[in-house]
């Protein structure tokens, strides 16, 4: 799973240089329902809720602060 | 409406905070973007309760520098699992302080009823534009809790490349937490006693240090395709036993609770939890926004690992349907892990636990259900639609449901499923 993992990191990389878009087509990228976090609340909400409850954390960055979460 | 300048730091929020605030300069006719929500979560079975009002400010000053506040209050009543399994017989517990104790009927899962607790989490960002393509990003985080206190310091870069359509960023984080457990701290795969009798504590307070690292890269693929990938590494280091964690020690004949020296001191057959004081964290996300025709489709996939001997697989699908003038969002997670190395469901007395003077044989045990193979699964349903040109209101609602795994759990002392719903109201406005 890791060794896929980072073969997909690599070629998205590698693939990058040739993505994207000019400046006058950001038109759609541009709204606000296409952020990559959809919605400020429900993100943050979600995060503190997954954390009390489950053993994993991170991914989407760092720097959240922590708590006891009993 | 989602303020856009909020989000692509959102991913900085975390378990949040309690803040300072951070270095405020002269607006520079710029408006505040605020946003406030109020979340309801409750558990099943006289579970936890939780209602978390929050608000968030932020505003641009000066050439794109930008400053980001937040403020949540966190008020939890409720009973949490202390640990110890269900058992064909009823069992008596003490309470944390000592003072009290409480009894579970034959085949429930014990629920420690004290529990309640009040944070008051605040964080602030400060984001300074370096040059036209380069940002930094400064955080601060501090939460105040009842038994807990957590201060926390970030630093993020960002950069764009390739006429903006890569964005690459590389972010530390470090956090300093301190526990002050009630009735003190306890000693690892010590007894828990009877009411009033003396405690088997240690000191008053315990801590731990977090360490967290980022790389991520963030790509616009097409005119309607946006993708992320980050890798996180995260180690955290001191006390990470959950305090009020017990572990049942059975008699591996009959399968019930007990510990010999119970009638002559007054020992409960129940010893506190013990875990590594070092844990790595690791984790790759994977995150997508793509346009359809007018809907918008967001999937993101996580995989997560640790020296504890935990995988994860997080799976999340959100598919904004645009209504007229308003939206719905439907939401699919689906979460799975495999259990800790040490996680146990108890101690077998002649093996575990030396029967004649009590020393525990194994390195850790816990039997922290969240330490154990699980799946989570969560079904949503949001609704939003704009008030006017500068506000937005929306509401969403959410099942989850927590399933543990009881392989080779005897009948009777299984761990049940977790049920939960969630109810949102956000309202956002621009001034």
């Amino acid at each position: 799973m890791k060794t896929i993992l980072l073969l997909t990191i690599v070629t998205l990389l590698g693939g990058c240089s040739s993505m994207g878009v000019d400046p006058w087509e950001r038109d759609l990228l541009a709204k606000d329902s296409m952020q990559l976090v959809p919605d400020y609340f429900d993100n943050f909400y979600d995060e503190h809720i997954y954390f009390s409850k489950e053993a994993s954390s991170g991914g989407r960055g760092v720097g959240g602060g922590g708590c006891g979460c009993n | 409406m989602q303020l856009r300048n909020i989000k692509g730091r959102v991913g900085l929020a975390t378990c949040s905070l309690l803040q300072i605030a951070a270095p405020l300069a002269q607006a520079e006719g710029s408006d505040w973007d605020i946003d406030t929500a109020f979340l309801y979560y409750g558990e099943s079975d006289g579970r936890v309760q939780a209602a978390e009002p929050a608000i968030y400010a932020g505003r641009n000053f000066g050439d794109d520098d930008r400053i980001d506040l937040r403020l949540v209050v966190d008020v939890l009543t409720g009973a949490t699992p202390n640990g110890a399994h269900a058992s064909t017989v009823p069992q008596t517990f003490t309470t944390p302080s000592g003072s009290g104790s409480y009894t579970t009927p034959a085949g429930e899962t014990p629920l420690d009823e004290s529990f309640h607790d009040t944070r008051v989490a605040a964080g602030a960002d400060w984001t300074i534009s370096l040059d036209r393509l380069s940002k930094l990003i400064l955080g601060i985080n501090v939460s105040s809790e009842y038994d807990y206190i957590s201060a926390g310091i970030s630093t993020t870069y960002t950069r764009d490349f390739n006429n903006r359509n890569t964005t690459l960023t590389a972010g530390v984080a470090f956090n300093n937490d301190t526990i002050n457990p009630v009735g003190g701290v306890p000693i690892e795969f010590a007894p828990m006693v009877q009411q009033d009798l003396p405690l088997n504590r240690n000191g008053s307070s315990e801590t731990k240090t977090i360490s967290d690292f980022i790389i991520g890269v963030t790509q616009i693929v097409n005119r309607k395709t946006i993708i992320q990938l980050n890798y996180t590494f995260g180690m955290t280091d001191g006390y990470q036993n959950d305090p009020y964690k017990i572990v049942t020690v059975v008699d591996p004949v009959t399968g019930l609770p007990t510990l010999p020296t119970m009638a002559a001191t007054g020992d409960l057959p129940y010893v506190y939890e013990k875990r590594p004081d070092s844990r790595q964290r690791n984790a790759l996300f994977f995150n997508s926004a793509h346009h359809l025709t007018e809907d918008v489709i967001h999937f993101s996939y996580r995989y997560f690992w640790d020296d504890w001997g935990i995988t994860s697989h997080t799976l999340d699908l959100r598919y904004r349907y645009q209504l007229a003038n308003s939206y719905l969002m439907p939401h699919v997670r689906y979460y799975s892990q495999d259990a800790a190395d040490f996680y146990t469901h108890n101690l077998k007395l002649g093996t575990d636990i030396d029967a004649a003077t009590g020393t525990v044989s194994k390195q850790y045990a816990s039997n922290d259900y969240r330490l154990a193979k699980s799946v989570t699964t969560t079904l949503g349903l949001k609704y939003g639609i704009p008030l006017s040109n500068n506000s937005e209101i929306s509401m969403r609602g959410e099942f989850i449901q927590q399933a543990i795994s009881n392989d080779g759990v005897p009948a009777g002392e299984e761990t049940p499923d977790l049920d939960a719903v969630v109810l949102q109201l956000n309202y956002s406005l621009a001034w």
